[in-house]
């Protein structure tokens, strides 16, 4: 069985890459992930905030209270250099690529174009094979028109094409006006890749403390509809570009619908949180014992089976799609 | 740099081991060794030297001692006190002719007051031991003599204490010629290095030292060092010489300045020697200075052959005061350097022996100019000069001060003199110790700088005095006539003289929000004036916006710094040598800061604007002065001081043996916040854990009768009283003080109530001051006065009850945010008036207790906690006193009245020796039958009766509290605190633990942390914590309680209470957070929270008497750790910084604190307990 797929040029054994969240934080679950079977792995995101503030947080905190009083002119030993937290992460980069087999992505998640995308280029000087650039925003500003958030998107994705050789994978949310354009655009940018999508974090209320909970719900079989649908409708359609799809892959099954779709990988993080590195294994099995059964020879084979353009129901993927579902629910 | 740094240098070159513990002012050449030994820097052996940190002085000698008598290379760094615990190992080293160095920061000794600054208080106490002394004077003498008496003691085996003025040459700031590895090897004798590791205790050639020796030989054996002494002072010259073979830099034992003949000379040694330089230079005429370089061993022949032959009369300065002796030091050696030379005639001048006299300066870094040096010349001229003086102050009740003119001495003219007011917080020092890096750097000009701080600790002024020119800046002193004035803050204009030390023609330069246009008119009157009268030039600058404009709010310090380059035009391209200094500060890694900060630095200019000065000001009228109720002592001496002109008070005003009145600190009114938290009284659930938080006791709650609030003030806010507990009727008010308050926002932190219309928004909130100051005065001093409801029905054994008392511990220094003051303030509040506080020196000794105000206050009845501060070691042994006495005052005074019941009525003196004065209804019943006893008494003639009516206030009940910090409890004070714990006795204390050496500036304790870094523990504290309450629990006789006050307020209280009822020795030890924690005290309590979630800090009381009740004596109040020690470290600086400095190190210490905090709690619990 022939499982492998290349994306961002990358030639992988399979399409199974737990993307970037906790589980791929440490050395140890990283090489549990490798040895279960992932293709690829994404270290989790260095933020933009991350990088500006841990700087100034240390700098102002290391000499908070200094100069006011004779006897404690500081309180804390300055040191001749520090590390701050992106040199650790560019560390953890490091050590990944030592110790795995496996491509190593690393990624920088970010909003705005600034100073911080030079980091792009440490990550890639500590030898991640490839770059995933997380584009989150949440465009809350009536000032700033969509135009400006998307020209704010393609400048970061500029910016950082200019910095690197090595691959770049440009992860996106769904909200933009036009969805398609906006793809092929990044991917005129300098993206090899598109990853869909990010997960917008919509906080809950705690009614007896009267405070916004940003406690994270893992995301559930429901959340797969829109990469589903969006790399159904993608596929063939951005100029050479990989697609990974992200959000709500649980089993093999949903592996296989998104490869169908047109994925080049499938991404996993919250099932890899529920369920611990080994359950790659499971999903792997599923997916080599469902092509066996169903007499596929290999993940080429049926990747983009199913997308708008393949499939014997274009029109499913758009509008109609919709008119069909709400008239599923006469009563 | 300065003297402290210049002398660790070269100490930390020649030393293998280097043993420290923290004191003002010689910490940070121990802290700069530990800094080095960190990194990895190497001495002149190669190796890095072994750094430790000891539990005291005391400590730090024994085990220099030991390192010593085994032959490494080894010193440390003291002053003060510490020198003192070092003295009995002093005279061990020292008789045992053993070669070491102790670099010492000159300061004074604690007598009726404890003082952190400079004078010779300390080093002439170790003056006996033996020990050679050799003085320097600048920060390069520091560093040379240095390298001098580490080479000397080597050669002549006399261990040597190498000195310099603390708080004047140990903080100001020099350029250093600084001497190279290949100069300080060459300073060395080989067979000296050789012959040192060779008298080292060894196993291998076995030999005994230290023994015990009796009549017959002791006294030959102590004559038997004689010859090492004589030659001393050789070793000193052999020294002085080499250095000068590799720098050109001359030295002798004794140096004279002045004319060849000379008949007037003043001798002294110390940074005063430049200051009677520049004086015997002015006076032109035959008078010199002779300044003492090795005081011990003091070779007399050589101390003669420096005078002039022509001398006639010396006049010897001491910085030091010897009461009863019948002179001080120098001038008793003086004096017999001049018998021992007129015992063979006094050839060196003629035989005519010269006359001598002598005066004290300087004391406690009491400023010395050349007027005062000037002043003593005057008097050596006159026919029949004062045999003893003091010059520097007034003293108008011994009449020994000589009167100075300091008119008389202008500056330097070719020197430039700069002075800056600002905050503590707001950078301006940070920026000046730039600057004039910059300057010496950019221009090769000489430079001086020294920076004065108030005593507070929030809201703190500096002033930073900056001296630059192309001669050598002789004197140290502070500028007296600045031809650069900058204030950084505007509030500061209204505190205090900015213009006091402007030379007439100079620059003023104002940070302020004013456009040029409106500036001169928004000036105060007598800012005014002074620039129009000193002809001045005014500018101003809008730093807030720079700073703002370049995403750097509230930096002010770039767009300051840029401004006072651009007038005081002494460099030649300032910007783009800031931004050097700029890109050397941040580093390749903060692309950002240094592309912001160079962006404020290009913008700053452009804000830079000039404000004409009229030539004349309308006549104004002065206003008449305002009658305010406050004591004269208040208005005579505090206010003075306030103000900043305490050096003018005369010895007069000033307490004999050190006895001030408490409840001054609600006369400072300092003002120091932007934001005050603001009551809003619908929300308000009336829980007072506001007022509980309160570090500066700012913010009040109240319960009280409706009618007594009838003339309230228009904004004054009441609500209802909640509870069924007081009258129907009574009122309630949460007041804030807004010129008290720091702005802390712990108040509003610690609000659970929420608006209910805007959830962001609670019951207080912080609201900028300034629109809200003169009503909040108004409301708080009516608040005052307001009388409590009746509250003998709210019990205090809870937050609530609590707050609804007074305190007796208001408006303190200490830092915005404090996490110990809550603690005292509610000791007051509980036990105040009758609180007897023995204080270990440390923060809470500082706030507490610094001049010019105390906020240890007193009830309206005159009643109130009574202070003092011994030490920063014996704090517990010394409230064991205060419990001794008290104690046997009322076992005399029982026996008294039981003696004499008679005469003073049988039914009184029966209720007065069964009072039971557990409640506060008890106390006040037992004050009354007190004061009955007094009238009873009246004025007797009998003996015993006049003992028992000055007796009569030991029948009331006395709570004994010793308070201290970590570093006092764990480590300097420990030996005494576990006495008491042992003793059985009723004394309590309470351990304000911050984990740190705070008020020294963060050096480790035995209570801090695993893995947080600290000073002397730089790379991370390897060791686990020290868990005093497990060792206090081990005794078993002893209240044991471990509180936190943000995580659980009603087990504080009930400590407290617990703690002050056991009829033992009770200890609190009361988690404290603290500014040298590094994260944002508004968090405290949150964090206080995290603490006790991780196991870092269980709650829990500890109660022996519970056993006799069949009950478990230990109460773990708080759960299993429930987060990770991580969660809880890494939200502080100090634990955070180590990941960024060597994350491999906080990784593994990380994972070994975790390992600790599950250990102690499955200790605590037992297996698979909990609370």
């Amino acid at each position: 069985m022939d499982l492998s797929t290349r994306y961002l040029g990358l030639m992988l054994e399979n399409p199974l890459v737990p993307s970037a969240c906790p589980a791929t934080e440490s050395l140890d679950n990283l090489k549990r992930l490798e040895d279960a079977g992932a293709a690829a792995v994404v270290l989790p995101s260095l933020f933009e905030e991350q990088l500006r503030q841990d700087e100034r947080s240390l700098r102002h905190w290391v000499s908070h209270g200094s100069e006011q009083h004779p006897e404690s002119t500081s309180y804390l030993p300055v040191p001749e250099d520090f590390t701050l937290g992106p040199d650790q992460h560019l560390e953890r980069v490091r050590r990944a690529k030592e110790s795995l087999g496996i491509p190593v992505i690393a990624s920088l998640n970010g909003e705005t174009p600034g100073g911080w995308s030079a980091y792009a280029e440490r990550l890639a000087e500590a030898g991640a094979d490839a770059l995933e650039l997380n584009i989150y925003r949440v465009a809350a500003d009536p000032d700033v028109p969509g135009e400006r958030v998307e020209e704010d998107a393609l400048t970061v994705v500029r910016d950082v094409r200019k910095r690197i050789k090595i691959p770049l994978a440009v992860k996106i949310g769904p909200y933009y006006s036009s969805l398609a354009n906006m793809a092929a655009r990044l991917v005129s940018a300098g993206a090899d890749g598109l990853v869909l999508f990010n997960r917008f974090y919509q906080p809950d209320i705690d009614l007896e403390a009267l405070e916004v909970r940003s406690r994270l719900l893992l995301s559930g079989p429901q959340a797969q509809r829109l990469p589903l649908t969006w790399i159904a409708l993608l596929h063939g359609k951005v100029r050479g570009a990989s697609l990974a799809a992200t959000g709500g892959v649980q089993n093999h099954e949903d592996a296989l619908k998104m490869l169908m779709v047109g994925a080049d990988v499938t991404m996993m993080a919250a099932e890899l949180l529920r369920r611990g590195p080994g359950h790659v294994k499971t999903v792997l099995d599923g997916l080599t014992q469902w092509m066996e059964e169903h007499e596929y020879a290999s993940v080429a084979q049926l990747k983009g089976s199913m997308s708008q353009r393949a499939c014997a129901d274009p029109a499913a993927f758009e509008r109609a799609n919709y008119v069909k579902t709400l008239s599923g629910y006469h009563v | 740099m300065d003297g402290n740094e210049a002398a660790a240098r070269a100490a930390y070159a020649y030393s293998e081991v280097v043993v420290l513990y923290p004191i003002t002012p010689s910490s940070p050449m121990g802290e700069s060794c530990d800094a080095w030994a960190a990194v990895g820097k190497k001495n002149l052996w190669g190796s890095v030297p072994e750094v430790v940190e000891m539990q005291s002085e005391a400590g730090a000698a024994g085990a220099a001692h030991g390192a010593l008598t085994t032959g490494a290379f080894t010193t440390t760094f003291t002053a003060s006190q510490g020198l003192l615990l070092m003295i009995p190992n002093m005279y061990k080293i020292a008789g045992e002719l053993t070669p070491a160095v102790f670099h010492v920061a000159a300061r004074s000794l604690a007598t009726s007051a404890l003082s952190i600054f400079g004078d010779h208080a300390d080093v002439m106490a170790a003056r006996q031991t033996g020990w050679a002394m050799l003085c320097a004077s600048t920060v390069q003498e520091a560093h040379d003599f240095a390298a001098v008496s580490h080479a000397a003691t080597l050669r002549a085996r006399i261990p040597f204490l190498h000195f310099f003025d603390g708080f004047r040459t140990s903080h100001e700031i020099q350029r250093v010629s600084l001497l190279s590895q290949d100069d300080l090897k060459a300073m060395l004798d080989g067979w000296a290095l050789r012959a040192h590791r060779r008298r080292a205790l060894d196993p291998e050639r076995p030999v005994l030292r230290g023994t015990a020796m009796n009549p017959d030989v002791c006294f030959q054996a102590r004559e038997a060092v004689n010859p090492y002494y004589s030659h001393c002072a050789e070793a000193v010259v052999h020294a002085f010489a080499r250095l000068e073979e590799r720098t050109g830099r001359r030295y002798g034992l004794f140096d004279y300045y002045g004319p060849a003949d000379a008949e007037r000379v003043l001798v002294l040694m110390g940074s005063g020697a430049g200051a009677a330089r520049v004086a015997a230079e002015a006076a032109g005429g035959k008078t010199g200075v002779l300044v003492v370089r090795l005081y011990r061993p003091f070779d007399w022949r050589r101390f003669i052959g420096a005078l002039p032959a022509s001398t006639r009369a010396i006049a010897v300065l001491d910085r030091t005061k010897e009461p009863g002796a019948p002179a001080e030091p120098l001038y008793l050696d003086v004096a017999a350097a001049l018998e021992e030379h007129a015992a063979e005639g006094s050839p060196r001048f003629g035989g005519t022996r010269p006359t001598l006299i002598g005066g004290r300066y300087g004391l406690s870094s009491k400023e010395f100019t050349p007027a005062m040096a000037a002043a003593a010349f005057a008097e050596l001229a006159k026919a029949a000069p004062a045999r003893r003086f003091t010059v520097g102050i007034r003293d108008d009740v011994s009449r020994l001060s000589l009167d100075y003119d300091e008119a008389a001495f202008p500056e330097d003219p070719s020197a430039t003199g700069a002075v800056f007011y600002g905050l503590g917080s707001d950078g301006t020092v940070g920026a000046n110790k730039n600057s004039i890096k910059i300057i010496a750097e950019e221009t090769g000009l000489n430079v001086q700088a020294y920076f004065v701080y108030d005593s507070k600790k929030s809201g703190s002024m500096t002033v930073s005095h900056l001296r630059f020119g192309p001669g050598e800046l002789l004197t140290s002193d502070l500028v007296r006539k600045a031809r650069f004035t900058a204030c950084h803050q505007e509030s500061l204009l209204t505190r205090v003289d900015v213009l006091e030390r402007a030379a007439d023609g100079g620059v003023f330069l104002l940070n302020t929000s004013a456009p040029a246009a409106e500036a001169f008119a928004r000036l105060p009157a007598a800012v005014r004036r002074g620039l129009v009268e000193r002809k001045m030039k005014f500018f101003v600058m809008d730093a807030a916006a720079v700073a703002r404009e370049a995403g750097l709010p509230g930096r002010i310090n770039i767009p300051m710094q840029a401004a006072f380059f651009a007038l005081a035009k002494v460099v030649a391209d300032p910007a783009s040598a800031m931004k050097h200094a700029i890109e050397k500060t941040y580093g390749r890694k903060s692309e950002e800061l240094v592309r912001k900060n160079c962006a404020a630095v290009d913008a700053s200019l452009a804000r830079l604007a000039e404000v004409p000065v009229p030539a004349s000001l309308p006549e104004t009228p002065v206003p008449a002065p305002v009658h305010e109720d406050v004591p004269e002592f208040v208005r005579s001496v505090v206010r003075p001081i306030m103000a900043g002109r305490g050096d003018d008070l005369p010895v007069s005003a000033l307490s004999a043996d050190g006895t001030f009145p408490t409840a001054t600190a609600r006369y400072e009114k300092r003002g120091v916040a932007d934001e005050v938290p603001v009551w809003d009284q619908r929300w308000c659930i009336q829980c007072n854990k506001c007022a509980f938080v309160c570090p500066h006791a700012a913010v009040r709650v109240k319960a009280y009768p409706a009618a007594s609030a009838a003339n309230a003030p228009g904004t004054f806010k009441a609500v209802a009283w909640r509870g069924r507990d007081l009258p129907e009727g009574t009122r309630y008010t949460v007041q804030v003080a807004p010129e008290d308050c720091t702005g802390c926002g712990l108040c509003v932190e610690a609000c659970p109530a929420k608006n209910k219309e805007e959830t962001r928004l609670k019951a207080l909130n912080m609201a900028p001051v300034a629109p809200l100051v003169a009503a909040e005065r108004e409301n708080f001093a009516f608040f005052e006065r307001l009388p409590d409801a009746p509250l003998a029905g709210v019990s205090n054994a809870s937050v609530k009850g609590s707050q609804l008392r007074t305190p007796l511990f208001e408006f303190s220094g200490a830092c915005a945010g404090c996490g110990e003051t809550p603690y005292l303030k509610l000791l007051t509040q509980l036990f105040g008036d009758r609180l007897a506080v023995a204080n270990a020196t440390g923060c809470s000794s500082i706030y507490g207790g610094n001049l010019p105000t105390t906020p240890w206050a007193k009830r309206p009845d005159g009643r109130g906690p009574a202070w003092s501060n011994s030490l920063f070691e014996d704090a517990a042994e010394f409230g064991l006193g205060y419990r001794l006495s008290y104690d046997v005052k009322e076992r005399r005074a029982k026996a008294l009245l039981a003696a004499r019941a008679k005469d003073v009525g049988e039914a009184l003196a029966r209720e007065l020796l069964d009072a039971n004065q557990d409640d506060a209804a008890g106390l006040e019943a037992q004050r009354a039958r007190v004061a009955r006893l007094r009238s009873a008494l009246g004025s007797p003639t009998d003996g015993e009766l006049k003992d028992l009516l000055a007796l009569a206030d030991s029948l009331v009940k006395k709570s004994v509290w010793v308070v201290g910090g970590d570093g006092w409890a764990y480590d300097i004070g420990y030996g005494g605190l576990d006495h008491v714990l042992a003793s059985g006795r009723k004394v309590n204390l309470l351990v304000l633990d911050t984990e740190v050496y705070s008020n020294t500036g963060g050096q480790a304790s035995k209570a801090t942390g695993r893995a947080a870094v600290a000073k002397f523990a730089a790379s991370g504290k390897p060791t686990a914590r020290k868990d005093l309450a497990a060792l206090a629990m081990t005794g078993g006789g002893a209240y044991v309680a471990r509180v936190a006050f943000g995580a659980d307020d009603t087990q504080t209280v009930k400590a407290f209470l617990e703690a002050d009822a056991y009829p033992g020795p009770a200890i609190i030890i009361a988690y404290s957070p603290c500014i040298a924690h590094g994260f944002d005290m508004r968090q405290g309590l949150a964090q206080q929270k995290r603490a006790v979630d991780s196991g870092h800090w269980p709650l829990l009381r500890y109660d022996p008497s519970r056993e006799l009740r069949g009950e478990k004596a230990l109460q773990l109040d708080s759960g299993a750790p429930k987060i990770s020690f991580k969660d809880y470290a890494y939200r502080e600086t100090r634990y955070k910084m180590l990941e960024a400095a060597d994350p491999a190190s906080a990784e593994r210490l990380l994972k070994l604190a975790q390992a600790d905090v599950e250990r102690r709690w499955r200790h605590l619990a037992g297996p698979g307990g909990g609370a």
